[in-house]
């Protein structure tokens, strides 16, 4: 009898083929390109091409805007998250309009987030020209860099952290303050363990997609070396000269990637439950 | 009504099937028009324009994308596809030179290239690595101007896009550009411009998919046709 059951329950977790097979092409597709770019990377050119004066500056000013625009994120992004985890309880048109304001820099694409953003903050733009009259100019400084990276990357985070609050079990608050802890020490100690590997998780991300971000910030802040060319733009750049730097600051963004994800724990990535 | 005829037969005399015309920014709207022209006089062909920087355009080639024609904004790019051996036979049809852009109404009061070098202005300029940048810089030491840029786009137009929507004071482009351009940027002719030439140059690729109307299509922009189409468009013809 127990065998059968041990075969019964084998059966139940075998899944059908076909949905193996698709999992293996999802994985295909996700993998390969990343395995093609280390095949055919120029090896012998790596030190070269690293050491060369392309790779320094636009690697520091990456890894500088994406770390001030993940704090940014948090800073703005998790009020933010409080406030759309407390919206299921409003009335649903601002509720909707709520969420579609978070969700749309989502689906845009950056280059189009890059002009509405300058069309806000240019020198001609709504609010961009009244600055301009006060001596200050956004677009073309590092300050730009950050804003695009944090119109695109600040939602993920936004969600991440409403997720993690949605999931949260309300009632250990409850019954904190229940035991006489103040509102500091409820959040201290009960809210704050109990979403704060969503918050990572969500941080993780808007590093990564702020890393990452090419389209909004060449359109709104332009490409210049050491103050606005990151290391996307730089690749893209190289390609058109020299394909084999592009592949090698390509890798050296995929080395960067990879270490921002080992260096955390498992249950902090994101999809992973603790 | 003849019979749909194979465009891999020669001896058929009547071109068919698609050409896919790889061309550099800059020829957009002048290669729109030219592919419409060749497109009447052939009517079983479809031309399908690409347009791009030259030097990812070659890469494209190179990669093994399926195209017919090349057409690149400088003889650098062209090269590389050559020493590969997919360019056997190019030919320089077009001549370009730089014009500075400012918007309409000029803000920022820009009367030549010294002015390039105002550290207040929003100057943008091409990268070096791009057609149009390597011109500008060599345009700029011929003039003994150092240039206080305030961003080097990825190629023409994203420069003239800054200029056109007043987020630069001036740019560096290619006069065909400003041509091209609605009123709301303004060309100014810069006197050293005529000493920096970038020669346009077009070749049917080896590995054509459609041979027979990429040689045609190449025939047709070398053709007085095609050199007027050009000229109107601005460019130098040789």
């Amino acid at each position: 009898m127990s065998r059968n059951r041990a075969s019964q329950q084998r059966a139940r977790r075998a899944l059908p083929a076909v949905v193996l097979a698709g999992a293996g092409l999802a994985l295909a597709l996700l993998i390969l390109p990343l395995v093609a770019l280390v095949v055919r990377a120029p090896w012998d050119r790596v030190a070269e091409i690293v050491g060369g004066d392309v790779v320094g500056p636009a690697l520091a000013l990456s890894l500088g805007t994406a770390a001030l625009s993940t704090v940014v994120s948090l800073a703005l992004g998790v009020p933010l998250a409080v406030v759309l985890a407390r919206s299921h309880a409003w009335p649903v048109v601002p509720r909707r309009l709520l969420r579609a304001a978070v969700t749309i820099p989502l689906v845009l694409p950056p280059v189009v987030g890059g002009i509405a953003l300058l069309l806000l903050l240019g020198r001609r733009g709504v609010i961009g020209a009244w600055l301009a009259e006060v001596g200050i100019g956004i677009p073309y400084t590092t300050g730009a860099v950050v804003i695009a990276q944090v119109f695109v990357a600040m939602p993920f985070l936004v969600f991440a952290v409403e997720g993690a609050l949605l999931s949260a079990d309300r009632r250990t608050e409850l019954a904190a303050a229940t035991l006489g802890a103040s509102r500091a020490q409820v959040f201290r100690l009960v809210t704050l363990p109990l979403v704060g590997p969503g918050v990572a998780a969500g941080a993780v991300l808007c590093f990564a997609r702020a890393l990452g971000e090419f389209g909004a910030t060449i359109t709104f802040a332009g490409s210049l070396p050491g103050v606005t060319r990151t290391l996307p733009i730089a690749s893209y750049l190289a390609l058109q000269s020299d394909p084999d730097a592009a592949i090698v600051l390509a890798l050296v963004l995929l080395a960067v990637a990879l270490a921002v994800i080992l260096a955390l724990r498992d249950r902090w990535m994101p999809g992973v439950r603790a | 009504m003849p019979a749909p005829s194979d465009p891999s037969d020669p001896a058929d005399g009547e071109l068919a099937g698609s050409v896919t015309v790889l061309a550099a920014a800059s020829l957009t709207e002048v290669f729109d028009d030219l592919a419409a022209s060749f497109e009447a006089e052939h009517p079983g062909v479809d031309v399908v324009v690409s347009v791009g920087g030259s030097g990812a355009l070659a890469e494209q080639i190179l990669a093994g994308a399926p195209a017919d024609v090349f057409a690149a904004a400088n003889e650098t790019a062209m090269a590389t596809v050559a020493e590969a051996g997919l360019a056997p036979e190019a030919t320089v049809f077009a001549t370009n030179t730089l014009e500075l852009v400012v918007p309409a109404g000029n803000p920022g009061g820009v009367a030549g290239l010294a002015d390039l070098g105002r550290p207040e202005l929003a100057i943008a300029l091409c990268d070096e690595t791009v057609p149009c940048g390597a011109a500008s810089v060599e345009l700029l030491a011929l003039a003994g101007v150092t240039a206080a840029p305030d961003t080097l786009e990825t190629d023409v137009k994203a420069v003239l896009t800054k200029v056109l929507l007043g987020e630069a004071d001036a740019g560096l482009v290619y006069r065909t550009d400003v041509r091209a351009a609605d009123a709301a940027v303004v060309g100014i002719e810069i006197a050293e411009a005529s000493q920096v030439v970038n020669r346009y140059p077009i070749a049917a690729l080896a590995e054509a998919p459609n041979p027979d109307a990429a040689q045609a299509f190449v025939a047709f922009v070398l053709s007085a046709a095609g050199r007027a189409a050009l000229a109107e468009a601005g460019f130098g013809v040789p």
